[in-house]
């Protein structure tokens, strides 16, 4: 039987390193798609550094958010980057080597953790959730609206300022440019738009004898 | 659970954010023609919060929110000059902005979000609330930055800002980490208590050292301090004065939480490292000024050595070395205001007047501009009798009876080197010839030119009676 103590210092030093190798990755490789995969693997290993000290909402909070949404997202314009089309194809083949490995990496890591909480035995202490009797979750919610209401606050008032920087930064005014004006355009009457003008039939010209031989019979 | 009591201790932090969201959507339905009543709006909201703040105080320190925020004397007097600065700044920078079409209602809104940031930040109680104020503080200087985003030095500035301020920010953030590992506790309070009796000393220590690597970042001391000259240079002036001036009371109010308020108990181990600190920015400000022709690159060296002396003063580590800082970062925060709106009101559309060559001649042209600036240059010397003067005399008392003679007199050293180059900028405006085919003069508007001269006239009548102000700054920082 494997001390559960040790076992979690072990996955602890494991993820740990995974997570630098990763993050070393992440700035040295020259292949950008590489890179993005490390960081992808980066952020996975520190979500199951979090696990590890039962911080299970933010784990899931980092992958749901950063791994499934923000890195695939980062993935997609990197590849879209290079337009062409067999280039994309291409890349399939060229990187499913990498992809393997840092999936493979992940799955190790996932089963190692699964071995901690089958071997967990209370080891990390006095965690306040467990101390209330709540979910790491609920514990988080209540903390975040009571205790630490203020700092939650502006970090709100911090993603307004980003949000008003991103437009100063970005919006440009500029003049001469034709605009669709929906309500003008319903408000047309067709009599405005089609003119019917009431004109003489044009009659064709009698055929004027040409010039010349023909007239001589 | 907080409280109203807790609301109304954050009454003027409340009332700005609640006046800067007003602001912005009144400028979202404003014609670009009516953007002055934008600009005095904004001045009378700052002058409410003066208002608010002062009137407001409470006559014992509180705190509220469970201990997130802390209204003291020390926050009062940094939240009064850094709304006072940013009213300076504002009156400045309206002629400029409109000359290089600059002239958007961001600029007063991002600017009232910094101030609600700095408010925040040297009230923090909590190590969590020192990081996001100097996030929101510094978010919105990024932006401010980069708004004039068609030139090159401007964005190639804002990006470099960005960058050391992200790798900065991650410095204070590791070292706030370490610090927590070490005695399992955020507030400041707790904090103190706790770091004297920790089992870990040296992962202690180790927070420590990255949370000055921090704080160095913020004030621009060396050798921390390369974002400075690049920054000040490239950023529109209307921008430095802001930077340059509210900022530093900031990363006063920063340093006096993070390091007295939190980790006075370790104050043998950062005593020194602020002195090296010193020294570095004392010889660096000072002999790189002498070189520089440009004259916004010369006022960013010359902070960096005032950030020096200003460290100096920290180095006592007691209520008269606080004291003496606090007195150095107002004169400084005043006298920059005074020497960059100087240079705004010297520019005109098409003309920067950032050289120090463009001052040629000046006493010829403007004599009042010439006597404006020589004020300022020798207040920013520290010659008798104007206002910097007693700052630097001061921290060099407190150092001196904290036991680092030596620091004082390196101190003393290099502001009599320092004084070589403030003194070239006047003789290059009272001896030289002005140059044929230019012209340079003050700005026209009328606003302009009395605030310039009632702050620059300040540093003469602060220099002289400077007791009432110090004995502000002493007060708050006894028992």
């Amino acid at each position: 039987m494997i001390d559960p103590n040790m076992f979690q210092l072990v996955c602890f030093y494991a993820f740990a390193a995974v997570t630098v190798v990763a993050a070393l990755g992440v700035i040295t490789l020259r292949n950008t798609v590489h890179a993005v995969l490390s960081l992808v693997l980066t952020f996975f290993s520190t979500a199951c550094i979090w696990l590890l000290a039962e911080a299970e909402f933010l784990a899931i909070a980092l992958i749901v958010v950063y791994v499934g949404a923000v890195m695939v997202l980062f993935l997609f314009v990197v590849m879209m980057l290079d337009i062409k089309q067999e280039h994309v194809r291409e890349g399939f083949i060229k990187y499913l080597p990498v992809g393997i490995i840092v999936a493979l990496v992940m799955l190790g890591e996932m089963l190692a953790l699964i071995g901690v909480r089958a071997m967990h035995q209370a080891v990390m202490g006095a965690d306040p959730a467990t101390v209330a009797g709540m979910s790491n979750t609920a514990w988080l919610g209540n903390a975040l609206y009571t205790q630490f209401l203020l700092p939650f606050e502006v970090a709100a008032l911090i993603l307004t300022v980003g949000v008003v920087a991103a437009v100063v930064l970005t919006l440009r005014q500029r003049t001469g440019v034709r605009h669709q004006q929906a309500s003008q355009q319903v408000r047309v009457n067709p009599r405005d738009r089609v003119r019917v003008v009431k004109m003489a039939a044009e009659v064709p010209a009698a055929p004027q004898p040409a010039p010349g031989k023909e007239t001589t019979p | 659970m907080p409280n109203l009591n807790d609301i109304l201790i954050l009454l003027p932090e409340f009332y700005l954010v609640a006046a800067a969201c007003l602001l912005l959507l009144l400028d979202a339905f404003m014609k670009p023609e009516q953007r002055p009543v934008l600009h005095w709006l904004s001045i009378a909201v700052l002058l409410v919060a003066i208002y608010l703040v002062v009137a407001g105080q409470p006559s014992q320190a509180v705190t509220a929110f469970n201990g997130m925020f802390i209204r003291d004397g020390v926050a009062e007097i940094l939240k009064v000059f850094s709304l006072l600065t940013t009213v300076l700044v504002f009156f400045y920078a309206k002629p400029y902005l409109q000359d290089r079409k600059l002239f958007v209602g961001e600029f007063y809104t991002l600017t009232i979000f910094a101030v609600i940031g700095i408010m925040l930040l040297v009230s923090a109680g909590n190590l969590i609330m020192v990081y996001l104020g100097l996030e929101l503080l510094t978010l919105s200087s990024y932006a401010l930055v980069a708004l004039n985003r068609d030139s090159r030095l401007s964005s190639e500035a804002a990006i470099k800002y960005f960058v050391l301020g992200a790798l900065a920010s991650g410095m204070l953030l590791y070292g706030m980490s370490m610090v927590y590992g070490a005695t399992g506790t955020l507030d400041l309070v707790r904090l103190h208590t706790a770091a004297g009796h920790t089992g870990m000393p040296h992962l202690l220590v180790f927070g420590l050292i990255f949370m000055i690597v921090g704080i160095g970042f913020k004030l621009g001391a060396a050798p921390f301090h390369m974002w400075i000259p690049d920054v000040y240079q490239g950023s529109p002036t209307a921008v430095t004065v802001f930077i340059g001036s509210a900022q530093k009371l900031a990363a006063f109010g920063m340093a006096y939480r993070l390091l007295a308020s939190g980790l006075g108990d370790l104050s043998q181990h950062w005593q020194l490292m602020l002195a090296c600190l010193a020294v570095l920015s004392l010889a660096i400000g000072n002999i790189v000024a002498i070189v520089q022709t440009n004259l916004k690159r010369l006022l960013a060296y010359s902070t960096i050595s005032h950030m020096g002396y200003l460290l100096v003063g920290l180095v006592n580590a007691g209520p008269e070395g606080y004291a003496a800082s606090l007195f150095y970062a107002i004169s400084y925060a005043i006298t920059s205001a005074a020497a960059f709106g100087m240079i705004l009101a010297l520019a005109r559309a098409g003309f920067e007047c950032e050289e120090i060559d463009d001052l040629k001649g000046l006493n010829q042209r403007s004599p009042w501009a010439a006597f404006l600036m020589m004020l300022v240059m020798f207040s920013l010397a520290g010659v008798p009798p104007l206002f910097g003067f007693f700052g630097k005399l001061l921290v060099f008392q407190a150092a001196i009876h904290a036991g680092y003679l030596w620091l004082a007199l390196v101190g003393a050293v290099f502001a009599i080197i320092g004084l070589y180059y403030y003194l070239r900028v006047v003789k290059v405006m009272y001896f030289d010839k002005p140059v044929e085919g230019t012209e340079v003069h003050l700005q026209k508007d009328v606003s302009v030119r009395l605030v310039l001269s009632l702050n620059v006239l300040a540093l003469l009548v602060l220099g002289i009676v400077w007791g009432p102000l110090f004995g502000w700054c002493q007060s708050v920082f006894v028992g």
